[in-house]
């Protein structure tokens, strides 16, 4: 019992602090990603460019 | 035989077609005097069907129990789901019921009639609401308006307000706007002709179905959960018509962008419904009787709940107004948001970190205490995407802070934003255990949930009302701004007075 949870915890608290960083490295990379500044800019104007 | 006005083309029989089709077309041409030449769409019969299906199981629920709540609750969705069957076929019959269509000159052809019915049920919801919660806190200073009855009891009305205010009020605020904005920023229609109507006439059934539970004394006990396992199957029922009414939008869309507010519903909509099934997962006693047992055991069940309820706050209370303030304060402004990126990493960092935090609701509790430490820890980090946010909310008005003199509904969105910084300041600090040992089962709590209720959700849910209104009825402008300038000031006050911690105990128990 002691064991398995050991075992589990520690999975858990290494293998969550790898997912969240890359998850959020991978967020941070494609909002702050160059060539998609344009695109950014671009949809920010959807809800100014509406028709009537 | 009933000839019909005036002169109509001569009825066509499709001959390869199945009897039953022909026996629709000749019937509702008799009867109504049209030409009748097309099948039963999918959507109309599919609606049909499942309403039959839900009206039957109802009735026969209705006739066989024992329980009086069950039988008045069972036969109002009966009733509304044969009048739904009712209105489908009335419009079949009628002369006008080819599908609108998606453009008209090259311009979408919005569908707006649910947005209006939501955005009404949202005002008419939210005077209940408030009103109930200015009776309770009287109850709570002159304890003789319990009247000693057990329907209008303190024990009742509470959670009553509480629904009503983020249910009901908030609810169809949502709805409203969702189908609003959806449609706007995808320049697309929403789906279907029925399917629209039952989400927000079904969300509406719903309410009535709970609201009037808690006053009849039915409950699961659960905070933001009362409502008992028929409810339940219904508001799930009434929840995917709705993920696939939005969905379906964006599918259709001709942005190919989908603009950060759709971003922001959608996680609402999808978040909540998993929620939903978590939370009450639950056997009745028998399909006869209210009582149902959750599966979860003991602490587990204690741990599902807080998931649950601290996201009713995360993903109901937060993303869904979230998507409210990306879209209408660069509406109103008329600038776009300050920075689109960090509306990027705004999105996802909330996301995966509010789910996190429920167990900061169950310090002290038989919840292992590394359970609750680390709902606090991400309680703390969640500071970070919700300041985020809201600095980019309030920069979205950066050289133009001038409008904020003149236009009052654009100030209440403001002061919105800011009232959210507020409670996302507040929220963590009092998930740290040491702080929640003074602040639980305070006046402090309830503070702190004004501050977002009122503050928070109220403001921005006001101002995307009367934004919303005069767009949905093509008017140039409010009725009267100086009108909105009393609303702003009058509520400003009382969300102060309410929300400050020490204000609270001072307006309700002086």
């Amino acid at each position: 019992m002691d064991a398995t949870y050991t075992a589990l915890a520690h999975f858990a608290q290494t293998g969550g602090l790898l997912y969240f960083m890359a998850i959020f490295a991978g967020v941070i990379l494609y909002a702050c990603w160059p060539s998609n500044g344009e695109r950014f800019n671009d949809a920010s104007q959807i809800p100014l460019r509406e028709d009537d | 035989m009933y000839q019909g006005r005036g002169n109509l083309p001569p009825i066509e029989l499709r001959s390869g077609s199945p009897i039953w089709t022909n026996l629709f077309t000749l019937y509702g041409a008799n009867i109504m005097g049209e030409r009748k030449v097309r099948y039963l769409s999918l959507e109309e019969g599919g609606f049909s069907l499942l309403l039959l299906a839900v009206a039957i199981f109802c009735l026969v629920i209705a006739g066989k129990t024992w329980d009086q709540v069950l039988a008045f609750h069972t036969a109002l969705i009966a009733l509304a789901s044969l009048a739904g069957i009712f209105f489908i076929f009335r419009r079949y019959f009628d002369g006008n019921n080819t599908p609108a269509p998606l453009e008209i000159n090259g311009k979408p052809n919005y569908n707006m009639a649910p947005v209006k019915f939501a955005t009404w049920a949202s005002v008419f919801w939210g005077i209940a609401g408030f009103l109930v919660g200015v009776i309770i806190a009287s109850q709570l200073a002159f304890p003789a308006l319990n009247f000693d009855l057990p329907w209008i009891n303190f024990g009742r009305l509470r959670p009553l307000h509480t629904s009503a205010v983020i249910f009901a009020f908030g609810g169809n605020v949502l709805i409203a706007s969702s189908f609003y904005v959806v449609q706007r920023t995808c320049q697309a229609r929403l789906p279907g002709t029925i399917a629209p109507w039952f989400v927000v006439l079904g969300y509406n059934l719903f309410i009535v179905v709970a609201g009037t539970g808690y006053l009849l004394g039915v409950t699961q006990g659960k905070e933001y959960a009362e409502p008992e396992w028929y409810a339940d199957w219904l508001l799930t029922i009434v929840w995917v018509g709705y993920l696939l009414t939005f969905l379906g939008s964006i599918w259709r869309r001709k942005e190919s962008h989908i603009y950060v507010a759709n971003w922001f519903y959608l996680a609402f909509i999808v978040t909540i419904a998993v929620l939903h099934l978590f939370n009450n997962a639950s056997l009745p006693v028998s399909i006869y009787s209210t009582k149902s047992y959750i599966v979860w055991a003991g602490v587990q069940d204690a741990m599902v709940q807080w998931w649950y309820g601290h996201n009713a706050v995360g993903f109901f209370l937060t993303t869904g107004f979230l998507a409210i303030m990306y879209y209408f304060i660069p509406k109103r402004a008329e600038r776009p948001v300050y920075s689109y990126r960090l509306s990027i990493v705004h999105f996802w960092a909330l996301i995966f970190l509010y789910i996190w935090a429920g167990p900061h609701h169950l310090h002290y509790t038989s919840l292992p205490q590394w359970a609750s430490t680390l709902g606090m820890t991400f309680s703390i980090i969640l500071w970070m995407p919700s300041w985020g946010g809201m600095i980019n909310g309030l920069m979205t008005l950066s050289g133009a802070w001038d409008k904020l003199r003149t236009d009052p509904v654009l100030r209440m969105m403001v002061v919105s934003v800011a009232f959210y910084g507020m409670a996302t300041f507040e929220g963590p600090l009092m998930s740290i255990r040491a702080v929640n040992g003074l602040s639980h089962y305070t006046d402090w709590t309830v503070g702190h949930v004004h501050a977002g209720a009122l503050g928070w959700v109220g403001y921005i849910s006001f101002g995307a009302l009367y934004c919303l209104v005069p767009w949905l009825y093509n008017k140039k402008a409010l009725y009267s701004l100086r009108l909105v300038n009393w609303h702003f000031w009058i509520s400003t006050l009382a969300s102060c007075s309410t929300s400050a911690p020490c204000g609270y105990p001072v307006s309700c128990r002086a």
